[in-house]
């Protein structure tokens, strides 16, 4: 392992690194050199992980709804089920939830707590505003008889955007925790390290909900 | 804390112990200006290219049979945006294990959804229609 030697020189702690500073050696943050990452960076590593095998799971219920797209048992296919005003809404408040969350961020690294909780909370409004258009949508295609029992299209369509819902309510639950332990706790170290794995799991539900409302609904609405 | 927001750590670096941390000014911190504007950009970016994806639909927009690549083309660069405006995922030295895990997820994503559909689809074709079938037994 080759410590730089500059900074050893320089008389600073070659092993606070990750973050070198500018006149010691950051290109060897990440490589192994200078000792361990910080811990920010294993954590956020660690959740990365996480999300990307949660992308994995979401691939398995998009590739059955692509399978399944014909298999409609006489009942309604996407054409006749969706409302794509109803889609591109839900689209803006996830994406616009999605930049609050993180503005949210930029608050949390100067330890403003006024700021964090103000876009926390419109990051939360804008997760409910979706989760109820959501639930409309279900709730209206069940009352027409288009529930999930009826196909096995109609099965794959609940089962994946259902998903993604329990998701959004999971990470509300999540939001409204971290709302509560910003002032409760301060900004200690660990619970923004918590809130670095909030952001990385709140935005990754915004990528997933782009493949959502790009292939079940778009591509679906097109497919005869 | 100190009053000088421009002295703190960037969006990128959520977490960052740098409020009580090293000494200051060894290490550029981009100013709230700076990270503001990359969440917007990506915000610009993001609602372009939805609106894109959504607007593409009409068929006087884009010749028929090429939506469905239009369609994908949109949301792969809408992923790409907001991995890189709001998660940060770059090409610094922090980030390589995080673009060679994504890499990884990338790989059996593709394996998972390509494959599926290109199984099924040749289970199909291969299936014996209901009704030869029945003759066959009748037979």
């Amino acid at each position: 392992m080759s410590v730089p030697s500059n900074a050893l020189r320089a008389g600073r702690d070659p092993y606070h690194v990750g973050h070198a500073p500018s006149t010691g050696a950051p290109e060897y943050t990440g490589h192994g050199g200078g000792g361990p990452a910080p811990k920010r960076i294993v954590v956020g590593y660690g959740f990365w992980i996480f999300i990307l095998s949660d992308v994995v799971l979401f691939s398995c219920f998009f590739a059955t709804y692509t399978v399944l797209i014909h298999a409609r048992n006489g009942g309604p296919g996407p054409r006749e089920i969706f409302d794509l005003h109803g889609t591109a809404v839900e689209t803006a408040c996830l994406l616009l939830s999605s930049f609050t969350c993180g503005l949210a961020s930029l608050a949390v690294a100067r330890h403003n707590l006024l700021w964090t909780e103000v876009t926390l909370a419109i990051t939360g409004l804008l997760g409910l505003t979706f989760l109820g258009l959501e639930a409309h949508e279900f709730a209206g295609l069940v009352s027409r008889g288009a529930g999930p029992t009826h196909s096995a299209f109609l099965t794959s369509f609940f089962a994946l955007v259902g998903c993604h819902g329990v998701h959004v309510s999971a990470g509300i639950l999540w939001l409204g925790t971290m709302m509560a332990q910003f002032p409760a706790k301060g900004f200690k170290e660990t619970i923004r390290h918590r809130y670095l794995c909030f952001s990385l799991f709140w935005h990754a539900l915004d990528i997933i909900w782009v493949g959502i409302f790009t292939v079940v609904y778009l591509i679906g609405t097109i497919t005869p | 804390m100190s009053s000088d927001p421009d002295e703190f750590d960037a969006g990128s670096r959520v977490g960052e112990d740098h409020v009580v941390g090293g000494p200051p000014g060894e290490v550029e911190h981009p100013t709230l200006r700076t990270e503001l504007r990359g969440y917007l950009i990506g915000l610009g970016l993001a609602a372009l290219l939805s609106a894109a994806s959504f607007w593409s639909l009409d068929e006087h927009v884009i010749y028929g049979p090429g939506i469905v690549m239009a369609l994908i083309v949109f949301g792969l660069a809408q992923v790409g945006v907001h991995l890189v405006f709001f998660l940060h995922l770059t090409t610094s030295p922090d980030n390589t294990n995080n673009a060679l895990a994504l890499a990884f997820g990338v790989l059996i994503v593709s394996l998972v959804f390509f494959g599926s559909i290109w199984v099924m689809y040749h289970l199909n074709q291969s299936q014996v229609p209901a009704q030869a079938l029945l003759q066959m037994r009748g037979g």
